[in-house]
């Protein structure tokens, strides 16, 4: 990758690495350019593309990037799709699997309940017919860590297809240019997951962990509406942020929870879209954009220079930053699917079409899990706008950070301070804090009501605000700061406050 | 005693005339003797007696559990057993005991029966002769009935003594040998495509196919998830009566059991007919029937309607695409099923450890037989997407066809279809082997096999031990050997008036 940052820079090249560099909130004259084929969401902004096109040095070519996504879910439950034994992350080896994960002789799937009620749940969030019939299907491959030989999943008819997900994408420098996008989606399906291998290279050996073999997987499909790494992690971040809210998957992408596998083309816009590759295993936001990023001028590089793009599956070195080859295979793959013999078409019900006298404990019924959806994150954000007037790309940031809603919210319950001096002290004083300190918001030493309480200090103007801010210093672990905080108390309380007890209440409220 | 129907049997155990451990001493000693009839791969001694013993304490405190109750029973060998070996005849599983029982297996101990041992089979439940496993093929103890014997010293002088051996038919033969030398009083075996009754026929017991749905698979190593069901073996009708009681109902381990709940019967001790109507579906008369076969089923037809059912000749059309659509499916199904026979997790692993992909293709060469790879082959070249549609999908429509010859059939008034079970009487072995496994697979499911595809239940039955004096048969046949007429229906409409 190095040594091709190098040629792109020799060459002259107008755009460079924007999309690459951490900064790519603020991409500006980067090379690949928009198709205006898809739809887009409608937004207040006006559409302005994202990244500016190139113009090659040949003929004034422009070039369109195609991005589609196959993102994999693992659906929180307590037991996998198919059989009985528990989900838990890291548990001792080979210590949650059943006679049917180990694909013992005549063991037989048996459909887990709270997973299809979780795939009902994700397709009616993200706007998707729900298919009151499905089937599940084989997908035949040889590979230690399937110990069936196949998996089963539902080719021919998912569970749920056609719906959209809206995201939002930064388009200019300042944090208040977003435009609305939407990726539609393809279908979901409900399938299993496979166990771990783990390579051995000194022993030439391969370990393998069933403990994630049949755990259930929610395939969400995305359409190739994106154009480049920033549109991806941001559909990605907002499809997280909606099952985190619905409980159906935890959606930890560093906990393998949530893998996103990436499509990528490139053509000239009005010409029909190029060869694909794929790149899989993605298990970072930021490298699943640098990722895209990368493999889209890879694939530009290659094309200009006469050579041809190989239908192929690359993996994504983070170290190099770049993306490679992966399988070594001879043509493509043949699943031989086939249709799973063992398990009866997935039926599904709403209440005109739910038989009489049906058992509630053997059927399942649509719009019964529609009228319990949890609010999603598009409503709440809305909400925070309205309720609280604050703009919207800080009911975002309020929502991207684990815990930091919450927080927020308790704060308000507790102080008499403006909303809007909240949003502000969370989201910038607080929150910068934490930031600083590399502390989650549940790490906080700060609780809601110590912050609530300094808020409404400083409303009563009994404090200024850069002695509210020693307090934060306080906090921070500068055990002189709290000197400045008992003369400035003092001050307040016009001399009159003992300045031992003015330490003691100080120290007992700052530590709790 | 060993000779009693199983009903005859549990009443003398409860009378006290027996007890279950001199019972299955009795069964183990003529296991001992029989043992050149090969039936048994495992001979589960130490576990027999001991599940004799809890029965006798059983009878003792007089709580028996049931007709079953230290009845012998023994268990075709692709059934999971959980500490006794389960070896499907195959390299492949030799030495593979299972940690758990199959639901049928469960429900026959939970009723307190005694299980012998379990019996062989083709490997893999392929084959209709019960000659091609691991531990060799099964005599058909009729090979040693005083008919037989005398009629071969007429034949052939100078011939080996035992050479000329009859095969049992498959790919039960082990439970269905089992049941005819009387080392048991039931047997379970199973069936794809034929592989209960056939071998039913040519051992001269009865075997019986339940409707798919009807009884769990779950344990059942499985050759066709959507053909397979287990099959029960008796030395009578009333007997395979009392084990399908015990056995079928939902399993929510089996989601193809079916849901409704499965009212217990027992059969009129005496069967009236004058009520039934018996179909003869033309086109069974089959060129290849041998004549003995076809005079005994005009036979069998004739006794009915002199017992007053009335006997019709009916249709069902596509019963010459059957065959071949059984294949394309089975052998689909087949490739699937036994892809995860790798050696990683249990059963037969090779030595070499090059690399994942050379062990995996070592390890199922040694594992399975020519038969079994045949048929993975030919499969995945069916599952090809470039075939799928041509093979796997074409057959899928037919079978749909062919189950609606059935379903329009009993639509029309008849109860039951009268058909031959095999073509001929059992044949020596050395005849048998003549043709390779798939040829004769071809010839002897060809009346068996078209309603796995349709799901309807079957029973291979000596129906005239129920009707009359069965000897008034036998003797004015030519054969010696048992051959039987199929019966398929919906058996429950028959039992229950």
């Amino acid at each position: 990758m190095a040594a091709l940052m190098l040629r792109w820079s020799c060459l002259g090249k107008r755009w460079v690495l924007a999309c690459i560099d951490g900064g790519s909130r603020h991409g500006r004259g980067a090379a690949i350019g928009l198709t205006s084929r898809r739809k887009r969401g409608q937004s207040s902004v006006a559409q302005q593309p994202l990244i500016a096109v190139q113009k090659s040095r040949k003929g004034e070519h422009e070039w369109a990037a195609v991005v589609g996504l196959e993102i994999h879910a693992q659906i929180s439950s307590n037991s996998k799709l198919f059989s009985g034994s528990q989900v838990h992350f890291a548990a001792p080896p080979n210590s949650l699997v059943s006679f049917f994960d180990a694909s013992l002789p005549g063991t037989l799937p048996v459909l887990n309940r709270r997973c299809v009620e979780a795939a009902v749940m994700t397709g009616l969030a993200l706007n998707c017919r729900i298919n009151k019939k499905s089937l599940f299907d084989r997908k035949h491959y040889f590979y230690a860590d399937l110990p069936a030989g196949y998996q089963i999943t539902q080719q021919r008819l998912p569970i749920a297809v056609n719906g959209s997900l809206a995201y939002s994408v930064s388009v200019g420098k300042k944090p208040s240019q977003v435009s609305t996008r939407t990726v539609r989606i393809k279908q979901i399906q409900l399938e299993q997951d496979s166990g771990k291998s783990l390579h051995d290279e000194p022993r030439s050996q391969t370990l393998i962990d069933l403990n994630r073999a049949g755990v259930g997987l929610l395939e969400v499909v995305l359409e190739p509406d994106m154009s480049c790494g920033e549109e991806a992690a941001s559909a990605v971040r907002e499809l997280q942020l909606i099952l985190q809210a619905l409980g159906t998957s935890q959606a930890n992408m560093a906990e393998g929870q949530l893998r996103v596998d990436a499509n990528i083309s490139v053509h000239h816009p009005g010409e029909p879209l190029g060869v694909r590759t794929e790149v899989k295993n993605l298990n970072s936001a930021r490298f699943l954009a640098k990722a895209i990023d990368f493999e889209i001028k890879r694939q530009i590089h290659e094309l200009e220079n006469g050579r041809k793009i190989l239908n192929e599956t690359r993996s994504f070195d983070d170290k190099l930053g770049c993306t490679m080859p992966m399988r070594d295979k001879e043509g493509k793959q043949d699943y031989r699917f086939m249709p799973e013999p063992n398990l009866p078409p997935l039926l599904l019900y709403d209440t005109a079409s739910l038989p009489p006298g049906a058992d509630p404990q053997q059927v399942i019924n649509i719009d019964w899990i529609r009228e319990r959806l949890p609010e999603l994150p598009g409503k709440t954000r809305e909400k925070l706008i309205q309720q609280y007037g604050m703009l919207p790309e800080h009911s975002f940031t309020l929502l991207n950070e684990v815990g930091l809603l919450e927080f927020f919210q308790n704060v308000i319950k507790e102080t008499r301070a403006e909303p809007k001096k909240v949003t502000s002290w969370v989201l910038n004083i607080f929150l910068g804090f934490l930031k600083q300190q590399n502390l989650a918001v549940n790490e906080s030493p700060v609780t809601p009501s110590a912050l609530a309480e300094l808020l409404n200090l400083l409303d009563r103007k009994a404090i200024s605000s850069s002695a509210a801010r020693q307090v934060m210093d306080m906090k921070r672990g500068n055990p002189r700061a709290i000197n400045k905080l008992i003369g400035l108390v003092r001050k307040a309380t016009l001399s009159r406050a003992d300045p031992t007890v003015i330490k003691e209440i100080l120290e007992r409220k700052l530590s709790s | 005693m060993l000779g009693r129907t199983l009903r005859e049997v549990s009443t003398a155990l409860k009378q006290g005339h027996i007890t279950p451990t001199e019972l299955c001493q009795k069964c183990l000693s003529l296991i001992k003797k029989t043992k050149f009839l090969n039936a048994y791969i495992t001979v589960s001694e130490e576990v027999a007696l001991k599940q004799a013993e809890e029965s006798e304490k059983r009878y003792k405190k007089g709580h028996s559990l049931g007709d079953l109750d230290g009845i012998p029973v023994a268990v075709k060998d692709n059934f999971s057993t959980s500490s006794i070996e389960t070896t499907c005849a195959s390299n492949m599983l030799k030495g593979y005991v299972p940690p758990y029982n199959a639901t049928v297996v469960q429900k026959l101990l939970d009723k307190g029966a005694v299980l012998m041992g379990k019996t062989n089979l083709d490997e893999f439940a392929m084959g209709s002769g019960s000659t091609d496993g691991v531990f060799g093929p099964v005599k058909n103890p009729w090979s040693y009935s005083k008919q037989y014997r005398e009629k071969r010293k007429q034949k052939a002088h100078g011939e080996n003594e035992d050479s000329n051996w009859l095969i049992t038919g498959g790919s039960s033969g082990g439970s269905a040998a089992a049941v005819a030398a009387f080392t048991c009083f039931a047997a379970l075996g199973s069936d794809t495509g034929g592989s209960t009754r056939n071998p039913a026929a040519h051992c001269g017991v009865v075997g019986f196919k339940p409707s798919y749905g009807l009884v769990s698979r779950h344990g059942l190593i499985p050759l066709v998830n959507s053909m397979d069901v287990p099959g029960i073996l008796t030395r009578c009708v009333d007997d395979a009566a009392i084990v399908l009681g015990m056995l079928a109902g939902h399993d929510p381990k089996d989601s193809t059991t079916i849901q409704d709940p499965v009212k217990p019967f027992t059969l009129p001790t005496s069967a009236d007919v004058n009520k039934l109507c018996i179909g003869i579906p033309k086109e069974y008369l089959a060129p290849e029937l041998s004549s003995e076969v076809r005079s005994f089923w005009s036979k069998a037809a004739n006794l009915f309607e002199s017992e007053g059912a009335k006997v019709i000749e009916v249709s069902l059309p596509h019963t010459s695409y059957s065959i071949v659509c059984y294949h394309v499916l089975c052998t689909s199904e087949v490739a699937s099923n036994m892809a995860r026979f790798d050696g990683l997790e249990y059963g037969h692993r090779c030595d070499i450890n090059v690399s994942t992909e050379a062990m995996y293709a070592a390890t199922r060469r040694e594992g399975f037989n020519d038969v079994v790879r045949g048929r993975i082959l030919s499969g995945n070249f069916f599952l090809l997407k470039e075939n799928y549609e041509n093979y796997f999908i074409k057959a899928q429509k037919v079978r749909r066809l062919i189950a609606n010859d059935f379903v329009n059939v009993f639509n029309s008034g008849v109860d039951v279809l009268l058909t031959p079970t095999t073509l001929s009487e059992a044949v020596p072995y050395l005849e048998f082997i003549k043709e390779d496994n798939r040829t004769r697979s071809a010839q002897d499911d060809i009346f068996t096999q078209a309603v796995n595809m349709a799901g309807e239940n079957l029973t291979s039955a000596i129906p005239e031990p129920h009707a009359k004096e069965p000897e008034q048969l036998h003797v004015t046949s030519f054969s010696y050997l048992p051959m039987t007429n199929e019966l398929a229906g919906i058996i429950e409409t028959f039992v229950v008036t």
